[in-house]
């Protein structure tokens, strides 16, 4: 007990230590680094590396319509370079397909949310057309700069 | 003194003949033409092998999804230092695609660069790599190409400036870049690696992106797949070798997982036109997935100083 405080103490001076407002370069790379959590979590059940959890899954698809709620906003005029970014320029100057792009992807998460897998076929149904959003937008809407 | 200019029109006349003789386009030797063409094309097998090659990639048409991408009818553009190249149109169609070739039209095409009209290609389509494959592999692959859906789109021509314009010029290129030796000496490799570097360094044609060029489109020497600057645009393709910053420290089954999947190891996913390579790499099968990245494990590190 005295040890779970402490260390939910800890954890709040972290936090509490952190930046208080960061760049939008590293809000939205913080951002897709949930989103890859979340994707590593149900992929290692699809992967058979991790028994299926229902719980587990919900989190992940949750934290990822979390993501994109808003995640055009994170990239303003001005944050097109810096904080090592990989945005591609594509996102400025075709910025109503970038926002088509998450609206795709928002659509397909939450059609997982709905339909709550309840066992790994439920899963496996759910998780390609979500993750074909992934390679789908980094296509066109990234690079690598190093 | 006339004596003298004289000589010296000579020398420059057997210079320039010299060039012209050394710049001819040479296709593929006759007994090997004749070999492939007595081969049995499988076109089951020369699907895998348009997976391995990445066909599609340049000779579907731009944008293209789904059943659609088996229709090569072209137009895809690869912009570069030298102008925009732009694929072919190589449906089977006999006026505007190779449905007129015969199996030694296609593999002089793959394997010398050389077109049936006895003109050098430029290698943006990349014959440098395509030119290790085996006879098998050109005769299935030619097969499986003759099943696909014929397309009268007609072929674009490149957008080429002087002097890269003109044909004749490749002659010099093939003289000083164009070798069908391999790309790296794997000392022993055992049947996995000796695959690996056949899918790598020819049908795969990794290289063709992941390789420095210098500025006349040769690949730099001793920096075999350390990576360069994008070809085809803004940014950068990454060093593969184990001395990459971003995936050095992957194991051979996460490079496999990548191929088939798109995810890195921390689930970052594929991007960019390897997001398009991947799509193809996942069709392959697992063994040859593997294979390919027993090949990276095996390569030289390279450092590349930018990365």
């Amino acid at each position: 007990m005295k040890l779970r405080i402490l260390f939910a103490a800890a954890m709040i001076g972290a936090a509490g230590a952190a930046p208080a407002a960061a760049e939008p370069q590293e809000v939205r790379q913080e951002t897709m680094k949930k989103v890859g959590g979340a994707t590593g979590a149900m992929a290692k059940m699809v992967k058979g590396e991790a028994d299926f959890d229902a719980d587990a899954v919900m989190a992940a698809l949750t934290t990822m319509s979390e993501a994109a709620d808003g995640f055009g906003d994170l990239f303003p005029e001005g944050s097109e370079t810096g904080f090592k970014t990989e945005a591609a320029p594509a996102i400025w100057s075709d910025r109503a397909g970038f926002e088509a792009a998450i609206m795709q992807f928002k659509s397909d998460v939450d059609a997982g949310i709905a339909a709550a897998p309840a066992d790994l076929d439920g899963l496996k149904a759910v998780f390609g057309p979500i993750t074909k959003n992934c390679g789908a937008c980094h296509e066109d809407y990234r690079q690598k700069n190093s | 003194m006339k004596r003298a200019a004289i000589g010296l029109g000579v020398i420059v006349l057997a210079g320039a003949g010299a060039a012209y003789a050394l710049t001819a386009p040479q296709p593929v030797d006759a007994a090997r033409l004749s070999a492939i063409a007595a081969l049995d094309g499988n076109a089951a097998a020369g699907e895998t092998v348009s997976w391995a090659g990445g066909c599609a990639s340049c000779h579907a048409a731009p944008g293209s999804e789904g059943e659609a991408r088996l229709t090569l009818s072209g137009g895809v553009r690869l912009e570069s230092d030298f102008g925009a190249f732009v694929g072919p149109n190589i449906s089977p169609h006999p006026e505007a695609g190779i449905g007129g070739w015969d199996v030694r039209d296609f593999a002089n095409a793959m394997l010398a660069g050389v077109s049936p009209g006895g003109s050098h290609y430029y290698p943006a389509f990349p014959y440098g790599s395509y030119t290790r494959m085996s006879d098998q592999d050109i005769a299935d692959l030619f097969a499986f190409l003759n099943t696909l859906p014929e397309s009268e789109v007609a072929s674009l021509p490149h957008e080429i400036g002087f002097p890269f314009n003109i044909r004749r010029s490749l002659g010099g290129w093939k003289l000083m870049f164009f070798t069908d030796e391999p790309r790296v000496a794997l000392s022993d490799p055992d049947e996995q690696l000796a695959r690996g570097q056949y899918l790598v360094e020819g049908p795969g044609h990794c290289g063709e992106c992941h390789t420095p060029r210098n500025a006349i489109g040769g690949f730099v020497g001793g920096q075999w797949l350390a990576g360069a600057q994008n070809p085809d645009g803004d940014g950068v393709i990454p060093n593969i070798t184990p001395d990459s910053s971003s995936m050095g420290d992957w194991s051979a089954s996460d490079i496999a997982y990548y191929l088939e999947s798109g995810f890195t190891p921390d689930f970052d996913s594929v991007g960019g036109s390897m997001v398009d390579v991947q799509k193809n790499m996942a069709e392959l099968t697992a063994s040859d997935r593997e294979a390919i990245a027993a090949y990276l494990k095996a390569v030289p590190g390279r450092p590349n100083g930018w990365e």
